[in-house]
């Protein structure tokens, strides 16, 4: 398979208009991390943006950041955080997941996977954070969108669009985005032993505080842990601290976590840490945070992980009893479809992603519409064709 | 007033000669009293926020249930009808003016709460329920619904999901695109659709992400989901005056530059500052050039701590006032001055014209001298309030509609400062959206490419182009003709590019 490398964004003009011309496939990367996410590629040709590198803009009084999509998200990070900041909606690294390297990905591909972590319930994802666009359709075209200011509503927000469609759209080239002030400190109040409903609840009570929990997940280490995250300047984290033990002991005996083993715990909620290293198919299940331990339970043995206060279930299934040789997809789809949200198949070896819907199973008129938006950016399917779903 | 420069569709005169069989058809539809057809009754719905413009619709039709929305809507595609949705008819810029041959779908009879879910903190709404309705509704438990635009009391929650509103807590709680979860969608064909819903994030492409904002282009909105959120322990405000709009607008970014994110960060220049002043007495000083409000929110360990800190930025930035609120009754006459201040302006000018760009904020003082500037060449006063957090300005351009040729200028004038606002690195609207009002600066901020790329997203929705036409693009085209693949290179693939 041939990899094209473009250096900058005329060439990416230039590979899409070529492969238009002579009727290739073209498989789009930002630097890999994720290309075990997803149906195989089905292309003849690799488009690999790793060589579009570069913060073009940084202004952090302004809260904005430009930068070309093949730019390593680790100097992202580390750059903005020289200056007090983060990228707020937390992008979990899917690196060491799948079996690679940690901190390896693109911003391109932060973006297109629309990624976020444990902050998603209180700062959003990174659809919520992308303010601006440059990108290639499948027309061969390149066309903008958004701007660098926060706040705007001129036109379709095509970021939104761009967010989470895995490069079947468009190839992005330039990305604005919003940054946002780091918090000082953090703490997190732990409760342990509690069961999935149990848990739902105290999670529940927590974000329904005026504690301002940053971070609501279950997990096992050394037996069931509910963790609840605080962030900020340190007065206000105290403050809040107390206030969160006081309302969490009806639901159990509480403990404080500092600052640092705070950032670790986190940390691998964000990467679901306990999940890598090993092949087990993975689900990433999004449901309403109450249906979340009822979906579960209908998920038979699997290992679970819950982030969003519930609402994020990641689901590792036990070796041998993926019988179907589906990765449970028909389990997964039909708690998916009993409880409300949508799953998708994040690990699993490549004839069953491309056997089983790896995306959200969508309705017929959902489905169509899907369709009909691919068809108005890449008419001709040139672009990571099949990634999502068959004929998309 | 006349429609002014405003060019809108060409009416369809087939469909204006069967009005009285589509009055029928639709009152087969909607019995009663849902269906509107006399002059008088429909003169309500000629025109929205943006009253300059006016135009009655061939009819008006307020439906109350989804299944009617739906055979409305697949009457009106199989028909070639237009359809301009409307809600509270609260817009800035014109988004729900009725066109002369077209269907006007009233959402204002949507106005049930259906579901309110404290556990995973949503409301499901109709979209006839007001902005403050959301919140009002989940007061008692202490919660609320983060965007609040200023028209609040009026504005629909269907209308903020088709604007996309905003207000002046964005910069810390987001937008409405923020804090939408679910919809049920009608598209012109009459399908109904349903996307998100409690739980976060697509599935698929973020569907709900391009209609929040689409002004009532790609389909109709007949429920909501909205998150919501406990109110913050406490709120305090401070007044900060300075004697430049540079000074002021230096404080904001060293505020942002600090780390800290205010709940509410508003400014007000001079003109503005006095005519508030006149109206509500909120004891703002009058000899400052710029007046900033900073309210921080939180716990009050948080917002005591982070007070000291915004006191000391605005003294190193040589504020000439700064007074902390010492009260609720306090805190709450500040703000009653900036919420005033359209009518404030209102009072002291016959008519005003309300302008609604965004800048990078270190734009601020250029913008303000060339607007002054502007001011002086069309002979016209304004007044500016400023989203500071957030770059959003609002200037008030004052005219009289009944002097020949003022509402000309204050047009002029307000179309300068837009495209002043693009020059600059900034959009044409903040949170008004384009509508008709900005429709026709769209190329000053995209390449006919760009604007073809949004409109083949509006074919992929609305192929006939019958909902909302004539609203955000200059130019209708044909969505055949968008379809058309060009290939620039023809066979000779990948020339130049480095291939491995």
């Amino acid at each position: 398979m041939d990899i094209l490398k473009p250096r900058d964004a005329k060439d990416v003009e230039d590979a899409v208009q070529g492969a238009l011309g002579g009727g290739h496939t073209l498989d789009i990367v930002g630097r890999g991390t994720k290309r075990a996410i997803g149906r195989p590629s089905q292309s003849e040709l690799t488009l690999d943006l790793s060589g579009l590198t570069g913060v073009t803009l940084y202004e952090p009084d302004e809260l904005v950041l430009s930068a070309r999509a093949g730019t390593p998200i680790a100097e992202i990070e580390a750059l903005v955080a020289a200056s007090g900041q983060e990228l707020a909606f937390e992008p979990m690294d899917y690196g060491p997941l799948l079996g690679g390297p940690p901190d390896a990905g693109s911003i391109g591909g932060v973006l297109a996977a629309n990624l976020a972590g444990p902050r998603r319930i209180k700062s959003g994802a990174a659809r919520d954070h992308f303010l601006g666009v440059t990108a290639v359709s499948g027309r061969g075209e390149t066309f903008k969108s958004g701007g660098r200011v926060v706040k705007n509503v001129t036109g379709y927000d095509l970021c939104k669009l761009l967010a989470g469609s895995w490069g079947t759209l468009a190839v992005m080239t330039d990305v604005t985005l919003k940054t946002l002030p780091r918090a000082e400190t953090e703490g997190s109040v732990l409760l342990r032993g509690l069961d999935a409903a149990a848990a739902v609840r105290a999670m529940a009570a927590a974000m329904g505080s005026s504690c301002d929990v940053s971070g609501a997940a279950h997990m096992r280490r050394d037996g069931w842990v509910t963790a609840l995250r605080l962030e900020g300047v340190a007065p206000s984290v105290l403050h809040r601290q107390a206030a969160l033990d006081a309302l969490m002991r009806p639901f159990g005996k509480t403990e404080i976590l500092g600052v640092q083993d705070s950032r670790a715990l986190w940390r691998a909620v964000r990467d679901v840490t306990p999940f890598a290293g090993d092949a087990r198919p993975l689900w990433r299940i999004s449901t309403a945070p109450t249906a979340g331990p009822g979906l579960a339970a209908a998920l038979c043995d699997a290992e679970l992980i819950y982030d969003w206060a519930g609402g994020l279930i990641w689901a590792a299934l036990p070796p041998g009893q993926d019988t179907r040789g589906d990765a449970g997809a028909a389990m997964a789809r039909a708690a998916v479809a009993a409880a409300g949200g949508h799953a998708t198949l994040i690990r699993a070896p490549a004839p069953v992603r491309a056997a089983v819907a790896v995306f959200d199973a969508q309705d017929a008129g959902v489905a169509a519409l899907t369709r009909r938006v691919k068809e108005g950016f890449d008419p001709k399917g040139i672009l990571n064709p099949g990634r999502m779903w068959a004929g998309v | 007033m006349s429609i002014m420069s405003l060019t809108l569709p060409v009416q369809d005169e087939a469909v204006l000669a069967r009005r009285g069989e589509i009055v029928a058809a639709l009152r087969a539809i909607v019995p009663g009293e849902g269906v509107i057809d006399a002059e008088r009754e429909m003169r309500p719905y000629e025109s929205d926020g943006l009253t300059a413009y006016r135009q009655l619709p061939m009819v008006v039709v307020l439906p109350q249930t989804t299944a009617q929305v739906s055979a409305v809507l697949r009457y009106c595609h199989a028909n070639g009808i237009r359809v301009v949705p409307r809600g509270a008819g609260t817009s800035l810029s014109g988004g729900a003016l009725p066109l002369g041959d077209a269907v006007l779908l009233g959402m204002g009879k949507f106005k049930r709460i259906r579901e309110i879910d404290f556990a995973n903190r949503v409301v499901v709404a109709e979209p006839g329920v007001t902005n403050l309705a959301v919140s009002t509704a989940v007061a008692h438990e202490g919660f609320y619904y983060a965007p609040d635009p200023s028209s609040q009391i009026a504005c629909t929650i269907g209308g903020n999901v088709a604007e996309n509103s905003g207000g002046v807590h964005c910069l810390k709680y987001g937008m409405t695109t923020n804090n939408v979860l679910g919809c049920e969608l009608v598209l012109i064909t009459g399908e109904i659709l349903r996307l998100g819903g409690k739980h976060l994030d697509a599935g698929g492409y973020d569907l709900l992400g391009i209609v929040t904002g689409s002004e009532g282009l790609l389909g109709v909105v007949t429920e909501v989901t909205v998150r919501i959120l406990k109110k913050p322990e406490t709120a305090r405000a401070v007044l900060v005056g300075f004697a430049s709009s540079e000074d002021a607008g230096a404080c904001v970014g060293a505020i942002i530059g600090a780390g800290i994110i205010p709940g509410g960060m508003e400014m007000m220049d001079r003109p503005a500052i006095h005519a508030v002043e006149e109206f509500v007495h909120a004891g703002y000083p009058l000899d400052v050039e710029a007046l900033l409000i900073v309210e921080l929110d939180g716990p009050s360990a948080e917002v005591d701590h982070l007070l000291e800190r915004v006191e000391s930025i605005a003294r190193a930035c040589r504020a000439s006032v700064v007074r902390v609120s010492t009260s609720e009754e306090e805190r709450l006459l500040f703000w009653a001055g900036r919420k005033a201040a359209f009518p404030a302006v209102g009072r002291i000018s016959p008519d005003y014209y309300c302008m609604d760009g965004t800048i990078p904020r270190a734009q601020l003082p250029l913008v303000l001298a060339r607007m002054r500037e502007m001011s002086e060449k069309y002979g016209l006063r304004v007044a500016n309030v400023f989203h500071a957090g957030d770059g959003n300005l609002h200037p008030l351009i004052l005219y009289d509609a009944n002097v020949p040729g003022e509402l000309d200028r204050a047009e002029a004038f307000g179309t300068e400062i837009l495209r002043l606002c693009v020059q600059v690195g900034g959009v044409l609207t903040g949170e008004h959206g384009v509508g008709v009002e900005k429709r026709d600066l769209m190329p000053d901020m995209f390449t006919e490419i760009d604007l073809a790329h949004q409109q083949r997203l509006k074919c992929a929705f609305d192929e006939k182009g019958l909902l909302n036409p004539g609203k955000v693009f200059p130019t209708l085209h044909r969505c055949a003709e968008l379809g058309r693949v060009h290939v620039h290179h023809g066979h000779t693939a990948f020339p130049d590019i480095p291939r491995f």
